[in-house]
C-alpha cells in the first residue's frame, strides 16, 4: 500500500533509467539526506558525532570500497585497511609536500594512489580466484603496513611513526569541531554512495556482475576479463583510499600505520558480509551494525557490573556468536530483511 | 657457509612447525571444503588449556594432555553440530566468515576462562643444541626442534595412513570429492565431518603444545594462523605432503631472507615475506605444487 509502485508509468527514456526509478525511493533518499544534514547536526551530542556517526561514516565508505570488489566483481579481499593506510598516508604527503594543497584535492589524489596500489595487487586476480586470492591479499595487507612503518619518508621521518593530520580547510573555512567534521564526512560519503549506485548499473557495473557470476562465460560474451578486474581493483582501492584519508583526517587525527592492521581489514569484511554482499544500502547497514555492536555491548556488560578483563572478552565472545547467529539466520544480510520488508509493504495492508 | 647451512636447518626446523598447523587446515578444508580459519585459534585454546588445566587444579602435564585432548575432540564435534551443520549448501565466503566469527568466540571465551597473561609450557625437552651434531660440523641445532620435527614426522605418517588405509579414512576422501555423490553410496556426511573436525581438534593441540612451549602460551599464537597461509598456497590447499613441502619451503626461506635479504632493506621482513613468496609462487602455478588442478567448466 505504501509501498507500491503501481501507476508510476515511463514515458521517457530518461525516467526510465533514472537512478531510483520508483519515487518512493527517491522521496526516502531525499529525505534521508535532509534528515542527515539537518536534522541530526542540530540534535546530536558531540560524543555521538566523534564515537559513532563520523566513524559509522567512513566505515561505511570503506565497506562500499569493498562491496564493490567482493559482492559486485567477486573478488575476495583480505586486504581494505591497506588499501586505506595507502590513501592516508598519501594524502598526508601530498598536503605535507605541495604548497597550498587544497585538502579535498589531497583526498582524491591519496584515493588515486591507492587505486594504483589496488592495480598492482590486483593483477594476480587474473590468474587465481577464491581463498588463494584472498589469502594473496594478505600479503598486500602485510607489506603495506611493513613499508609504511620501515620507509621513513612516508611518516616524515618521525621518530614514533606516527603523523598527525593537518587541519582541514576549505575555501578559508577550517573544519574543527566534530559537528563540521561530521558534515565534510557526509558530503563526501553521500557524494561517493550515489556515484557508487550509478556506477553498478552502468556498463562497468553489469561487466563486474558478469565476471562475479561466471569469469568464463563473461569473457566468452566479450567482457575484456583483465580490464574488468583491474577496474574493479581501481575502483574499490579508490573508495578505501578515501576512506583512509578521512578516517585519518577526520576520526583519528594522529596515526601510526598499525591503525590500518589486519582487525581493521577483517571488520570490513564483516560489515560487507553482515550487511550484505553486493548491495549498497547493505554497505551502510553493515557498517552501522559493527560500529554499534561493541557500544551497545560495552553498555550492556558495563551495567553487569564484572570487571573489565571479562567484559573485553565477553564482548569478543558475543560478537563472533552473533556473526555465526546472522550468517545461519540471514546469509545473505541485512538488506535481504530490508528487501523482504519492502516486499511486505507492497502488499499490505491486503497480504492476499 | 656453515652460518648458510645453521640458518637454513632453523628455518627448516620451524617450517615443520608451519607444516604443522597448515596441516590442520587442509584436513578440514579436504574433507569439507570449508578454509577452517579458526585453527590458529583452536591451537592458543589448546595451549592455553593443557596450561590452565596444570595451573588450576595442579595436574601433572601428562594428565593435562588426555584432558584437552578430549577437551578439543569436543569442540571440533560441538562446532559441526552448531555451526557447519546449519550452513550446509552455503557459499565458501559464507562458511569461511563463520569461521572467523568462530575464531572470535573461541579467542574470547579461553581467555574468560583461563586468563590473558603469557604463561610458560613445559614438555620437559630442553631447548638446547645437539652435541653430537656441534662437535662433529660445529653447528648448533636445537634439540627441541629436532624433536618437534620428529612429532611432526609421526603425526603426517599417522594422518596418512588414517586417510589412506583405513575405512574413515575412505570415507573422508570420498566427501571430499563429492559431497552428494557420498550421501548417495551411504557415507554419513555429518559423522565423517565431526571426525575431522575432531582429528583438526587434535593436530591443533600438537601444534599448540610445540608451539606454546616455544614462544610461551600467549594470544600471539592465534597469529600463526596467518603464517601457515603461505604453506597452504605453495602446498596446495588439499594435500597433506603439500602442506610438509610448503612448511619446509616457506620456514627456510623465511628464516633466509631475514638474515641475507632482511639487513638491505631494514629488516622485519620476515611478516610479508612468505606471502609475497607465495603470491609470485601463484603466478606460475595457481594450484599449488600438490593441489588438484582446477578444471573450470562453463
Amino acid at each position: 500500500m505504501i509501498y507500491r509502485e503501481a501507476g508510476q508509468f515511463k514515458t521517457s527514456y530518461e525516467k526510465d533509467s533514472q537512478i531510483f526509478p520508483i519515487a518512493q525511493d527517491r522521496y526516502a533518499v531525499v529525505a534521508l539526506l535532509l534528515i542527515a544534514f539537518v536534522a541530526v547536526p542540530l540534535m546530536a551530542t558531540p560524543y555521538v558525532f566523534s564515537a559513532i556517526l563520523i566513524p559509522f561514516l567512513i566505515f561505511a565508505l570503506a565497506t562500499l570500497g569493498l562491496n564493490i570488489l567482493t559482492g559486485y566483481a567477486g573478488q575476495m579481499s583480505l586486504g581494505t585497511a591497506a588499501f586505506m593506510a595507502v590513501g592516508a598516508f598519501a594524502s598526508y604527503n601530498f598536503m605535507l609536500r605541495i604548497e597550498g594543497m587544497p585538502v579535498l584535492v589531497a583526498f582524491v589524489l591519496g584515493g588515486v594512489c591507492a587505486a594504483i596500489v589496488g592495480i598492482v595487487f590486483g593483477l594476480p586476480s587474473l590468474r587465481i580466484r577464491g581463498f588463494y586470492l584472498a589469502a594473496s591479499t594478505l600479503a598486500t595487507q602485510f607489506f603495506v603496513v611493513w613499508c609504511l612503518t620501515k620507509v621513513p619518508w612516508f611518516t616524515n621521518n618521525s621518530s614514533s611513526g606516527v603523523i598527525t593530520a593537518q587541519q582541514i580547510e576549505i575555501l578559508g573555512f577550517k573544519f574543527d569541531t566534530p559537528q563540521e567534521k561530521y558534515l565534510l564526512v557526509l558530503a563526501i560519503v553521500a557524494i561517493m554512495a550515489l556515484m557508487a549506485k550509478n556506477m553498478v548499473r552502468s556498463t562497468v557495473g553489469r561487466s563486474w556482475m558478469a565476471v562475479r557470476d561466471m569469469d568464463v562465460a563473461a569473457e566468452v560474451i566479450g567482457f575484456r576479463i583483465m580490464r574488468t578486474k583491474l577496474t574493479a581493483f581501481a575502483v574499490s582501492s579508490f573508495y578505501c583510499g578515501v576512506a583512509g584519508a578521512l578516517y585519518a583526517y577526520c576520526y583519528l587525527g594522529t596515526v601510526e600505520p598499525e591503525a590500518y592492521n589486519l582487525d581493521v581489514s577483517f571488520r570490513i569484511l564483516f560489515m560487507v558480509i553482515i550487511g550484505g554482499v553486493g548491495s549498497i544500502l547493505g554497505s551502510f547497514l553493515g557498517a552501522a551494525f559493527i560500529v554499534l555492536l561493541p557500544v551497545v555491548l560495552s553498555v550492556i556488560v558495563h551495567y553487569t557490573g564484572l570487571p573489565n578483563s571479562v567484559t573485553s572478552n565477553l564482548e569478543l565472545m558475543v560478537f563472533g556468536a552473533l556473526i555465526i547467529f546472522f550468517l545461519i539466520v540471514e546469509p545473505h544480510g541485512l538488506a535481504r530483511l530490508w528487501q523482504i520488508g519492502k516486499e511486505k509493504l507492497r502488499l499490505w495492508p491486503f497480504p492476499h | 657457509m656453515q652460518f648458510f647451512f645453521e640458518v637454513l636447518i632453523a628455518g627448516l626446523l620451524s617450517g615443520v612447525m608451519y607444516a604443522l598447523v597448515a596441516l590442520g587446515f587442509v584436513l578440514i578444508y579436504k574433507a569439507s571444503g570449508v578454509f577452517n580459519f579458526a585453527q590458529g585459534a583452536m591451537v592458543f585454546f589448546a595451549a592455553l588449556t593443557a596450561v590452565g588445566l596444570q595451573e588450576k587444579f595442579g595436574l601433572s602435564i601428562w594428565l593435562s594432555i588426555p584432558i584437552t585432548m578430549v577437551v578439543m575432540v569436543a569442540l571440533g564435534f560441538l562446532t559441526e553440530r552448531v555451526v557447519l551443520r546449519p550452513l550446509v549448501n552455503q557459499h565458501d565466503i559464507t562458511l569461511f566468515m563463520a569461521t572467523i566469527g568462530l575464531t572470535f568466540f573461541i579467542e574470547g571465551f579461553a581467555q574468560l576462562v583461563w586468563g590473558a597473561e603469557v604463561r610458560k609450557l613445559d614438555l620437559g625437552i630442553a631447548d638446547e643444541p645437539i652435541e653430537a651434531i656441534m662437535n662433529s660440523t660445529g653447528m648448533l641445532v636445537s634439540k627441541f626442534d629436532v624433536t618437534a620435527a620428529a612429532i611432526c614426522g609421526v603425526l603426517v605418517a599417522a594422518l596418512a595412513f588414517l586417510f589412506n588405509k583405513t575405512k574413515i579414512g575412505r570415507a573422508l576422501r570420498a566427501v571430499a570429492d563429492d559431497h552428494q555423490a557420498a550421501l548417495t553410496v551411504g557415507i554419513p556426511l555429518q559423522h565423517v565431518w565431526g571426525v575431522v573436525w575432531g582429528v583438526a581438534g587434535f593436530v591443533a593441540l600438537v601444534a599448540g603444545l610445540l608451539w606454546g612451549a616455544r614462544n610461551g602460551v600467549q594470544f600471539a599464537l592465534t597469529f600463526v594462523a596467518l603464517k601457515a597461509l603461505p604453506v597452504l598456497i605453495l602446498g596446495g590447499f588439499t594435500s597433506v605432503p603439500g602442506a610438509i613441502v610448503g612448511g619446509l619451503i616457506i620456514g627456510a626461506t623465511e628464516k633466509l631472507a631475514e638474515v641475507f635479504i632482511g639487513p638491505l632493506v631494514g629488516g622485519g621482513i620476515e611478516g610479508w615475506f612468505p606471502y609475497v613468496l607465495a603470491l609470485l609462487f601463484l603466478l606460475v602455478r595457481p594450484e599449488g605444487l600438490f593441489g588438484e588442478k582446477i578444471i573450470r567448466r562453463i
